[in-house]
């Protein structure tokens, strides 16, 4: 149909997806070329002024080569890293329901914070008299996370969740070491996070696995035989990583201490509980709790994160330097223990992930006592309801409620042809980032899904709804289609088996064009 | 609460189609002695406007370099960020997405991520580079652990030019690492301590004390005793005006990523950057980004040779790293392509310049007796009087006068009177005079 202009007024009938293009472009997704790719030597996306005249003291080590870096100007590298970005999925464009992962909404409030001057600018080695402030701030995010925990102590420094494992084994370490026990072992159910052994075992532990029950839950009688005077540590993720609350841990922890070992908790799931239940009072010893989960920290594609620890008072002296202290003269820096101390030592450069500390009161000012508790609630919802919704087309893993992620296996694509994977990556031409998948690994092809508390019940029902007809679409034996899924994605999929054969980890430079005779 | 969009309605109809009556019932698998019938003892929720006062009341305690002049170094520079740094990595694409584990959505983070291998890679004279640790501390402390693998030897020593952070940190990890004692002279030569069961020597360069080094002579000392030579480098920006450490032998270069896009942030979150030799990248940690093709035959990068990490391998992965630091690696990587090979050299000239420029000026200053003979953009200075002392007595004029190394080494009363210095582009002229003439009323 045509205007009187000649103009086209509505859409014609071509399969969009079969179009190809020129420019390989697709409408709004941008091919783009490697940075290096767009290179021009002498071109620059900076100013410089003129250095002032000095000698030069670098003591004939003057760097003589060519580098190899590209030359771009400003727009160009704003528009390369603009368009790079428009080929990401992302929690503000869309539900993100990694299990385990809490991809949850990240305030731009606590960005702004931390980039505030007199915070995202101090010198991590100013004088201390000049940085109370700062000094206050991370006391005070101490005082919420031992508060929220009721556990008496925490150490701040750890980067990221597994080095808070390293933190709270190191801790664990040192104290048996301080009772002249030297322990061997370290109990970690099947069902952990592969941080946990990776963890035990870089503290040079044996990990012994424990198995899971038919409920999903660590089996008691396996630990309690397993238990004995050679363990240092039980780690037990609670939530654990099926979604389920584990009800024996009040037990554990007994039969953990009566033994004389530690109780280590992996806190990634304490976005379930946070503001209704304090692992202190599980009879836990130490609890790493990602700031990127429960505290919303932004994921930023892989980091940074940031993973302080609570610690029971039985290993709150063995804590990483520096810590804060309070004294008549304010707040001070304890970066070095005198004589007498028992801190294990230290983690990471300077004194933790600020910027990470910044947001993440933020982000607890700004909810409260209340609102944190409602996280939780909310949170439990969200996740039932998506189990509740799915339950009689897919195959949840285990009977009952579930915390704040629904687990599910590959019952329900048995006979399809259709695998986990297909039916994740056919999610993606739903408009979904795909759940974890084969994780954790005590249930077969098993789909994790974790929705959180900033999901509104609409946004749930469409997802519900995709979910649903994907599952049919499986059952009524469309699997030519899963197999090829992704097709609306900015690539199908990829081949890695090649990537890891012959790995190209690096751009290197076209050789040069033989020279004409 | 605006971070929770359920309403009360909401709530019950789910609970409904769950089929229980209260919230409650979902979390009865929890023991009721741990049920909070309650919230916990702190704050209710606060508005943007309210919250932000908070945070503000905090930042104004502080003495920010923004207003004071700062010529603090020991391992975090204050540089220039450019703007479109800033605001690129706070795209929601990047600022809100997960580790790249399904690569059909994730082209994004992966290409910058192979972009910034290939930087790292090119700026160290390495061939391989990893896709970021968490800092250049705990990147030191990984190198030593995978020397170890690489050569199945135990010993590794540690340069009293090494930052005393990468030293502990790495002593953490190792506690038999050999330590050599401090070296305000640049002067150490730890040759001799390389032996048949050496599996790495660290040193840092340029040196906590600002030397720059030539390392060819101890790289032929390790590797003639097949030990493999690990170089911290804490300044970034050297690079672009220092022969890079891959030129001068080392196995290993591991490095503090911070000046390049990444704010001080009173030290985190950083990013430390990793790089080898490619014989040796199935030993390396942390994550890896690699180029491959997809279904239709188009470029693409996924995460790969994962079978070294601790998702994969569990007890048996070389590292325990999971998240690394890749918003930082982002901002980096933005701000190097923003340089790019005429910027990156002109910014370390720039950056040596400056510093010696405050070099000259203190060296006529009464009581301060200059230690360097070579330097990058930070160097060391002797004083007549504790320098922690001094330090103090600036801040209270309202200077940031270095870092007094009694701070890194309290116990070492011979280094009581040392004070590191380091100036960059944000240094002015006029910034320099104040701080000279501050020194020349309190020493």
């Amino acid at each position: 149909m045509l205007n009187r202009q000649g103009r086209p007024t509505a859409p014609g009938n071509d399969n969009g997806t079969a179009i190809t293009t020129f420019t390989g472009n697709r409408g709004l997704d941008h091919e783009e070329l490697l940075s290096f790719e767009q290179d021009a030597p002498g071109r620059c996306g900076v100013d410089l002024p003129a250095p002032p005249k000095t000698t030069e003291r670098l003591g004939g080590l003057a760097r003589r080569d060519a580098i190899g870096l590209p030359g771009l100007s400003e727009p160009q590298v704003v528009r390369h890293f603009v368009r790079l970005s428009r080929k990401n999925y992302a929690i503000d464009s869309g539900l993100y329901p990694l299990g385990s992962c809490t991809m949850k909404h990240n305030p731009r409030l606590n960005e702004k914070a931390a980039r505030l001057p007199g915070l995202g600018d101090l010198h991590p080695m100013q004088p201390v008299s000049t940085v109370q402030g700062a000094l206050e701030l991370i006391d005070t995010l101490a005082h919420w996370l031992k508060t929220l925990t009721g556990m008496p102590a925490v150490a701040m420094s750890p980067a990221a969740g597994a080095h808070g494992e390293l933190c709270g084994l190191m801790a664990i370490r040192a104290a048996h070491r301080a009772r002249g026990d030297a322990r061997k072992k370290v109990l970690v159910p099947e069902s952990a996070h592969g941080t946990n052994p990776a963890t035990a075992a870089f503290c040079g532990y044996e990990v012994e696995s424990i198995p899971a029950n038919e409920e999903g839950r660590v089996d008691l009688d396996a630990l309690a035989r397993a238990l004995g005077p050679d363990v240092a540590a039980v780690m037990l993720t609670n939530p654990n990583t099926c979604g389920l609350f584990e009800r024996d841990v009040i037990k554990v922890a007994e039969l953990t201490h009566k033994a004389g070992a530690y109780f280590y908790c992996d806190g990634a799931n304490f976005n379930a509980i946070v503001g209704r239940v304090r692992p202190g009072d599980l009879g836990i010893d130490a609890m790493h709790i990602n700031l990127h989960k429960t505290f919303s920290t932004p994921h930023g594609g892989g980091g940074p994160g940031s993973g302080p620890v609570v610690l029971s008072e039985a290993l709150a002296s063995f804590v990483p330097v520096p810590y804060v202290v309070h004294d008549a003269k304010g707040f001070q820096l304890v970066e070095h223990e005198g004589a007498g101390g028992h801190s294990f030592g230290r983690l990471k450069g300077f004194h933790g992930q600020m910027g990470m500390f910044i947001r993440a009161l933020t982000y607890m000012l700004s909810h409260g006592a209340d609102g944190l508790r409602q996280v939780a609630e909310d949170a439990v919802l969200n996740a039932n309801y998506v189990m509740a919704s799915l339950k009689d087309v897919m195959t949840p893993a285990f009977e009952g409620p579930c915390m704040h992620e629904a687990l599910f296996d590959d019952r329900f694509l048995k006979d399809t042809g259709v695998t986990t994977l297909d039916f994740a990556k056919a999610m993606i031409d739903e408009g979904y980032h795909p759940m974890t998948m084969y994780f954790p690994l005590v249930v077969h092809g098993a789909m994790l899904i974790e929705p959180t508390e900033t999901e509104s019940k609409d946004a749930i029902d469409t997802f519900v709804g995709a979910l649903r007809h994907l599952a049919e679409r499986a059952k009524a034996g469309d699997k030519e289609r899963f197999a090829a899924a992704p097709l609306l994605a900015p690539r199908r999929r990829l081949d890695e088996t090649r990537a890891a054969r012959q790995p190209v980890l690096r751009w290197k430079p076209p050789a040069p064009a033989q020279a004409a005779e | 609460m605006r971070y929770l969009p359920l309403t009360d309605p909401d709530r019950r109809a789910m609970l409904a189609t769950i089929g229980v009556k209260n919230i409650d019932a979902l979390f009865r698998d929890v023991p009721a002695s741990a049920q909070l019938a309650k919230p916990v003892d702190l704050p209710f929720h606060q508005g943007e406007l309210e919250v932000e006062r908070v945070i503000m009341g905090f930042a104004a305690k502080n003495l920010s370099p923004a207003t004071a002049p700062c010529f603090l170094g020991a391992g975090a520079y204050r540089h220039h960020i450019p703007a479109s740094a800033d605001h690129l990595i706070q795209r929601s694409e990047f600022l809100t997405s997960y580790t790249p584990y399904q690569p059909e959505i994730s082209q994004g983070t992966l290409q910058y991520l192979f972009e910034f291998q290939t930087q790292v890679a090119l700026i160290t004279g390495m061939d391989v580079a990893n896709a970021s640790m968490y800092d250049g501390a705990t990147s030191c402390a990984e190198a030593v652990l995978m020397a170890q693998r690489v050569t199945r030897r135990k010993k590794a020593v540690l340069s009293g030019g090494l930052h005393p952070h990468y030293r502990d940190a790495t002593r953490t990890l190792d506690e038999s690492a050999v330590l050599a004692p401090a070296d305000p002279d640049g002067v150490e030569d730890l040759g001799a301590l390389v032996d048949d069961t050496t599996a790495c020597v660290v040193v840092q360069n340029p040196t906590l004390f600002g030397h720059v080094r030539d390392l060819r002579p101890l790289a032929a000392a390790c590797h003639a005793k097949g030990a493999l030579l690990v170089v911290a480098v804490a300044e970034i920006v050297s690079l672009g005006a220092i022969t890079p450490p891959g030129e001068m032998g080392a196995d290993i270069v591991v490095a503090e990523g911070q000046s390049l896009g990444v704010p001080l942030s009173f030290g985190g979150p950083y990013v430390g950057l990793f790089a080898t030799r490619e014989k040796f990248v199935r030993q390396m940690p942390g994550r890896l980004c690699g180029e491959t093709v997809d279904a239709d035959g188009r470029r693409g990068f996924v995460l790969t040779l994962s079978t070294r990490e601790q998702h994969i391998r569990r007890e048996k992965a070389t590292s325990n790293i999971c998240t690394n630091s890749g918003l930082c690696a982002l901002a980096f990587c933005i701000h190097l392509t923003l340089l790019g090979e005429a910027g990156f050299a002109g910014l370390a000239r720039l950056n040596h310049a400056k510093a010696g420029q405050l070099a000259d000026k203190l060296a006529a200053v009464p009581g301060v007796t200059p230690l360097n003979k070579t330097f990058f953009n930070e160097f060391a200075v002797r004083l007549t009087k504790p320098a922690a002392a001094i330090v103090e007595a600036l801040a209270a004029k309202g200077i940031l006068g270095g870092v007094p190394v009694s701070r890194l080494y309290p116990g070492d009363t011979s280094l009581a009177n040392v004070l590191l210095l380091a100036a960059t582009e944000t240094n002015t002229e006029a910034d320099m005079d104040r701080l000279v003439a501050a020194l020349k009323e309190v020493l």
